[in-house]
């Protein structure tokens, strides 16, 4: 028994130790001004983290769009207010599932390979020698990734939000025969550009931070092996998904709950 | 402290996890020689390289390169001694989305604000020193290993460093490469005359070219002289070493149990 | 760096269309208006009960939307509640005085709006003005009291 409470500490104290040195390395990553140089590498970083996660996304939009059309659909026609649907949509979109699912999109495809890409670095030696060469690994690296990162999640879930839309359209008015007024018309009437689009966009900005924290910082520190690899990426993916659940809760209480 | 020397070594402690690594080390690099560090593998002779060049930190004594402490230093005074040493990893450790070219361009452009004409002239140059100023446009995936280690002694040398740190150069390499690379160390060692410090258990190549040898073995420094000093070594552990004797003072098998008893043990079961 | 003219297209592609989105988000689906001020002019109109009304819901004259909602307020002098509607500018000093704003249900279930309907008077409200004629929203409660209350009279 007091082996158990013993464990149980000390695996409480390795989640401390981890923490620390994961807001530690954040912030050094996050400070000091960018090079002109520094503005190149973020490009390319948009490009590998966003540009190239901009299929997946945009087609998981879509679908879930027309998904929700469509139950929607079977829904509302019971109590006759399937001209609700484009409501019932726009409002699951712009404030829950475009951040979230775009967020969880966003960890198995960029966080992982973010993950991979700098533990492999680290394992072959790269970070390492670039800090020989007198240049910070955090600088060069991290920062363009975590930049990165941040600015294209948010991106990334406007586009998940208007595909979606438009996916419902296309279910609810071309398909179902919703007519099409009331699909814009009432859309138009409940959602409130600052209370559900700046709110979404909020909780995506947050989720960006703590997707890209999570996947940079796995990379960084992980053990240099190839099991060590295939272990932080791993834990990238589910660590960043428990994170964007979790916090999802935590915001739409404090946005939407009456908590504030 | 000579003169003489650029790296000091004193009384070095490390220790990682529960494990001594390093228990009271003293070197003393000389200026512009190649001091060679052997021993076994498993000693820790990286691990000396990375406390030499300040990533990692001893747990007691202190390094000292042209009289400054290493480990006191800022992290930007540091970051500023370290455009003064080049460091050869064991894998090369290339940038793997930079080109050979702009691998060895690299300390150039972050250190130096040469125009672009100048870094292409010092690049080429130091790509035809290692023989590879065809090889510019490849990608460090394309490279064989010897090659590799070769654009990597390049772009180690690019900013011409005081010191130099090569980590286990020869390893895995075939023989015509490893004399490539000897003839390589060597050569930059008497023309530009920079200060080298080679890591290695390659007894023949390493003792072909070190002006001075330490031998490291059990987190201590067990003999030090010159080549043909160590050569006529008395000490059964660094003559077991030197003439790579498969068994002696260092013993052959992981320690274990009597072989006897273990396999009559497992006989014996009913 | 391995960075290309059209990985640099890509990226600014790929922002230009996270804004123009972000944008489309704005007027398609939150119906944002970005030329209200220009080209609309405000009207008032005094309910004893709105019902369920809420602001940004639509003005509609003949079921077409015509403005919407601007805010709605209690009336501290006659406890009543004024509501500003916005409406397009083409009706400015087109609307008859003793034209009606009635506060109308779309569907049984559905959002309430207001529906404006034209009188025959000559004088034309101007903008600013007050639509005097005006008609409560129905609330169910209150119908079924009556109802009751007329059982129980007979």
């Amino acid at each position: 028994m007091i082996e158990r409470i013993t464990h149980m500490g000390r695996r409480g104290c390795d989640l401390l130790e981890a923490v620390g040195r994961a807001s530690i390395f954040l912030g050094q990553s996050m400070l000091g001004r960018p090079s002109a140089e520094g503005f190149s590498l973020w490009v390319a970083q948009v490009y590998a983290v966003g540009v190239l996660s901009l299929a997946i996304v945009l087609v998981s939009g879509l679908f879930i769009g027309m998904v929700l059309a469509l139950q929607g659909y079977t829904i509302l026609v019971g109590f006759g207010a399937e001209d609700a649907l484009g409501q019932m949509v726009s409002l699951a979109l712009l404030r829950e599932l475009a951040p979230v699912v775009a967020a969880l999109l966003f960890a198995g495809r960029a966080g992982s390979a973010l993950t991979a890409e700098i533990g492999l670095m680290k394992a072959t030696e790269q970070l390492t020698s670039m800090e020989m060469i007198g240049v910070d690994p955090l600088r060069r690296i991290v920062a363009p990734r975590l930049w990165a990162g941040f600015v294209s999640l948010p991106l990334l879930t406007i586009g998940f939000s208007v595909v979606g839309v438009y996916g419902g359209y296309l279910v609810g008015v071309e398909w179902l025969g919703v007519f099409e007024g009331s699909y814009w018309g009432n859309m138009q009437a409940s959602v409130g550009f600052f209370t559900d689009i700046g709110n979404g966009v909020v909780k995506s900005i947050v989720f960006a931070i703590v997707v890209t924290w999570i996947a940079v910082f796995q990379g960084y520190d992980l053990v240099p092996t190839s099991e060590g690899i295939s272990r932080a990426t791993t834990r990238t993916v589910v660590y960043s998904s428990l994170a964007v659940l979790g916090l999802d809760f935590v915001l739409t209480a404090v946005m939407f709950g009456g908590l504030s | 402290m000579t003169a003489s020397s650029l790296v000091e070594v004193e009384n070095l402690h490390f220790t990682r996890g529960d494990r001594d690594i390093f228990r009271g080390v003293d070197l003393s690099i000389p200026r512009g020689k190649i001091t060679a560090i052997m021993g076994p593998s498993g000693t820790g002779k990286t691990t000396l390289l990375k406390l030499i060049g300040g990533q990692l930190n001893p747990s007691g004594g202190r390094v000292l390169i042209d009289g400054q402490d290493v480990h006191r230093l800022s992290r930007k005074d540091l970051f500023q001694m370290r455009r003064r040493m080049g460091m050869l990893f064991q894998s090369g450790a290339l940038f793997s989305d930079l080109s050979v070219y702009e691998n060895v361009a690299f300390p150039l452009r972050v250190h130096t604000d040469l125009p672009e004409s100048m870094v292409r002239d010092v690049v080429l140059m130091k790509l035809e020193a290692v023989g590879l100023r065809g090889a510019r446009d490849l990608m460090p995936a394309e490279l064989s290993g010897g090659m590799t280690r070769r654009v990597a002694l390049a772009r180690a040398v690019a900013l011409d460093p005081e010191l130099i740190l090569y980590d286990e150069p020869f390893v895995g390499q075939d023989p015509i490469s490893m004399g490539v690379l000897v003839q390589l160390i060597r050569r930059l060692n008497q023309a530009l005359g920079l200060t080298a410090v080679v890591v290695s258990h390659d007894i023949k190549e390493t003792l072909s070219i070190a002006d001075y040898v330490y031998v490291v073995a059990d987190g201590r420094v067990m003999a030090h002289g010159t080549p043909a000093s160590l050569d006529v070594e008395q000490d059964a552990r660094v003559s077991q070493f030197v003439h790579g004797e498969p068994d002696g003072p260092v013993p052959f098998h992981y320690p274990a149990n009597d072989f006897h008893d273990d396999i009559l043990g497992q006989g014996s079961r009913p | 760096m391995k960075r290309s003219k059209t990985m640099e297209f890509g990226v600014g592609l790929f922002m230009l269309a996270g804004i123009l989105g972000l944008v489309f988000l704005g007027l398609k689906v939150s119906g944002l208006d970005l030329q209200r001020a220009d080209d609309t002019y405000e009207l008032r109109a005094n309910f004893a009960n709105i019902g369920g009304l809420k602001p940004r819901a639509r003005v509609t004259m003949a079921g077409v939307t015509v403005g919407r909602v601007e805010s709605i307020e209690l009336d501290t002098e006659f406890y009543d509640a004024v509501v500003v509607m916005s409406l397009d500018s083409s009706l400015a000093g087109k609307l008859p005085d003793d034209s009606t704003a009635a506060i109308l249900t779309s569907g049984l279930l559905g959002e309430q709006y207001i529906g404006l309907s034209v009188g025959g008077s000559p004088e034309m409200i101007a903008e600013g003005e007050a639509i005097r004629d005006t008609q409560s929203a129905l609330v169910l409660e209150e119908l079924i009291q009556q109802f009751v209350s007329n059982l129980t009279k007979d």
